[in-house]
């Protein structure tokens, strides 16, 4: 297994911490991970992304020119990435903020309203693990109890409340792929 | 080794210096190396060490000198147009012998150039540099644990030969995270002892720690010195990973470079191709003996870089024009992607073929 994936979206969405997580989690099981954020002169409300490796043997290039799955969360994105996705790749759309519709059809497109889901939990920052635990159910890379307890390791003390949010975010997202897959 | 935590790169090395006995940094903020002096700050003062945001880089690579002059183990950090800043001081330290660490996170230049990665400094890194007849020792690490791996080599060699040594990175291996299995400490009282060191001279003679030298027999004499130990550090100190070496193609390349490479070779050889790679770890001295170990049997070399083309000049004095050398690179903050490179391995076997 060597999984290519990127996630995009605005600065303020936890698109890089959205790739933190999976890579803790993803060292917590014994794989090999590697995490690239794009380091341009971004800005809250500016475009991020980053670049995340998984895989049973120690990562080659972190760069993912050619992804197995991308995680859109805005519209920006999808039209910067969907060309790069590999054919039979996963294409995972925060369609609360992405209305349109992407042009490829030999890929598999799973749709979340992430930000919705997320308002709904009363939290809008949780809308990137919506979006994960989307992902996650689609592209079991690693287990989404891997990804709670990556975040009981990694947040700190102050912000330890907010994991049982974070886990009813995933399982959100999860529920919002299922019909999908 | 202790256990695998993810890390930055920049932060995986800063926290690697401090394992390695550095207790003074001297830093000027420059992007995509932020996170040492960040770490650093944040670090030094747990270790009883001291870090100093300096007002420029020159001040920065002067204070350096001044901590190895008095014997201590000192680094400071910076990328491309920061590390031209601080050449004067390297070349200092070089002749007044001072050991010393410096990481270059290079990004595209010349001038202000960008902030993406880049390999363009190699030149610079490796032929000293500064003014007059020196070098410096340069590591080109590819990944984030082998760059924890040469900060604890990078600091033995630079007290064991009292010179400056370099450290290439990358923004890119500045950037990323990986997972790192971190050394332990070193003792500093275990350190071996430096009697040449400025610490205050009640009971011996005072030491004198200088550049100067008026009198042009005494300043050929130094030079002679200092060449005879760059000499004993080509002959012992060359670091290089051979991969394949029963090719009959080869692929050199250093750094995050090397890992693209490593991709492209791979598919090469799923494709039947015999294609190995080369990869210095040490870019001075350039690991010319891992050449002789395939040249003889190698059709051709082609060297990737992200530069339009210096290190391939240091592949072309190894191979010495025993087969082909080509080159291909990206430049200014671009990489190369593996699709790229295994055409250019493609056309280099065709082109042999043909």
């Amino acid at each position: 297994m060597n999984l290519g994936v990127i996630m995009a979206g605005f600065g303020g969405q936890g698109v890089m911490s959205m790739g933190q997580v999976v890579c803790y989690a993803g060292l917590a099981e014994g794989k090999e991970v590697s995490w690239l954020p794009s380091y341009g002169p971004e800005m809250r409300g500016g475009t991020a992304n980053c670049a995340v490796v998984v895989s049973d043997a120690p990562v080659g290039s972190p760069l993912v020119a050619r992804p197995d799955a991308v995680i859109i969360m805005n519209r920006p994105s999808l039209e910067k990435f969907e060309a790069a996705l590999k054919p039979g790749g996963l294409l995972v759309i925060n369609s609360s903020l992405c209305d349109k519709e992407p042009s490829r059809r030999d890929v598999r497109v799973v749709k979340v309203a992430a930000t919705d889901l997320a308002n709904d939990l009363g939290d809008i920052r949780v809308a990137n693990m919506v979006a994960l635990g989307a992902f996650l159910a689609a592209c079991p890379v690693v287990k989404p109890d891997s990804i709670v307890d990556a975040l009981k390791k990694n947040l700190p003390p102050h912000h330890q409340k907010l994991i049982p949010l974070n886990k009813l975010a995933l399982e959100r997202g999860a529920e919002a792929a299922a019909g999908q897959l | 080794m202790g256990q695998r935590v993810l890390m930055k790169g920049n932060e995986a090395l800063a926290e690697a210096a401090v394992r390695a006995g550095c207790r003074f940094f001297f830093g000027y903020p420059i992007t995509p190396q932020n996170e040492i002096p960040e770490y650093m700050s944040r670090r030094l003062p747990e270790v009883g060490g001291t870090f100093i945001q300096a007002e420029s880089e020159l001040a920065a690579i002067n204070m350096v000198y001044g901590a190895a002059g008095a014997g201590a183990r000192a680094m400071t950090s910076s990328s491309s147009p920061g590390v031209s800043l601080k050449q004067e001081g390297i070349s200092y330290m070089a002749a007044a012998e001072l050991p010393g660490v410096v990481v270059n996170m290079v990004r595209g230049g010349p001038g202000l150039g960008g902030i993406q990665p880049a390999q363009s400094d190699y030149y610079q890194a490796t032929r000293g540099g500064g003014h007059g007849d020196y070098r410096t020792i340069v590591f080109g690490p590819a990944t984030v644990q082998e760059g924890v791996d040469v900060m604890s080599k990078a600091f033995e060699l630079a007290d064991k030969y009292r010179t400056p040594v370099v450290i290439l990175g990358d923004g890119m291996m500045g950037q990323m995270m990986e997972p790192v299995s971190l050394p332990e400490p070193l003792e500093l009282a275990k350190l071996p002892l430096k009697p040449w060191a400025t610490t205050g001279a009640k009971g011996r003679r005072p030491n004198i720690i200088n550049s100067l030298f008026l009198d042009a027999e005494e300043c050929e004499k130094h030079n002679l010195a200092l060449q005879a130990k760059y000499d004993i550090i080509q002959a012992t100190e060359q670091m290089a990973e051979i991969a394949f070496p029963d090719s009959d193609w080869f692929v050199v390349a250093y750094g995050t470079t090397a890992r693209i490479c490593r991709e492209a070779i791979q598919e090469a050889r799923a494709q039947g191709l015999s294609v190995g790679m080369v990869r210095p770890i040490t870019l001075w001295p350039f690991p010319v003996n891992a050449f002789e170990k395939v040249v003889e049997r190698a059709k051709g070399f082609l060297t990737v870089e992200m530069s339009l083309g210096q290190m391939v000049d240091d592949v072309r004095l190894a191979v010495n024009g025993r087969c082909p050398v080509r080159f291909f690179g990206r430049t200014g903050g671009m990489v190369p992607s593996d699709e790229e490179v295994l055409a250019e391995i493609e056309k280099m076997v065709e082109g042999r073929t043909r």
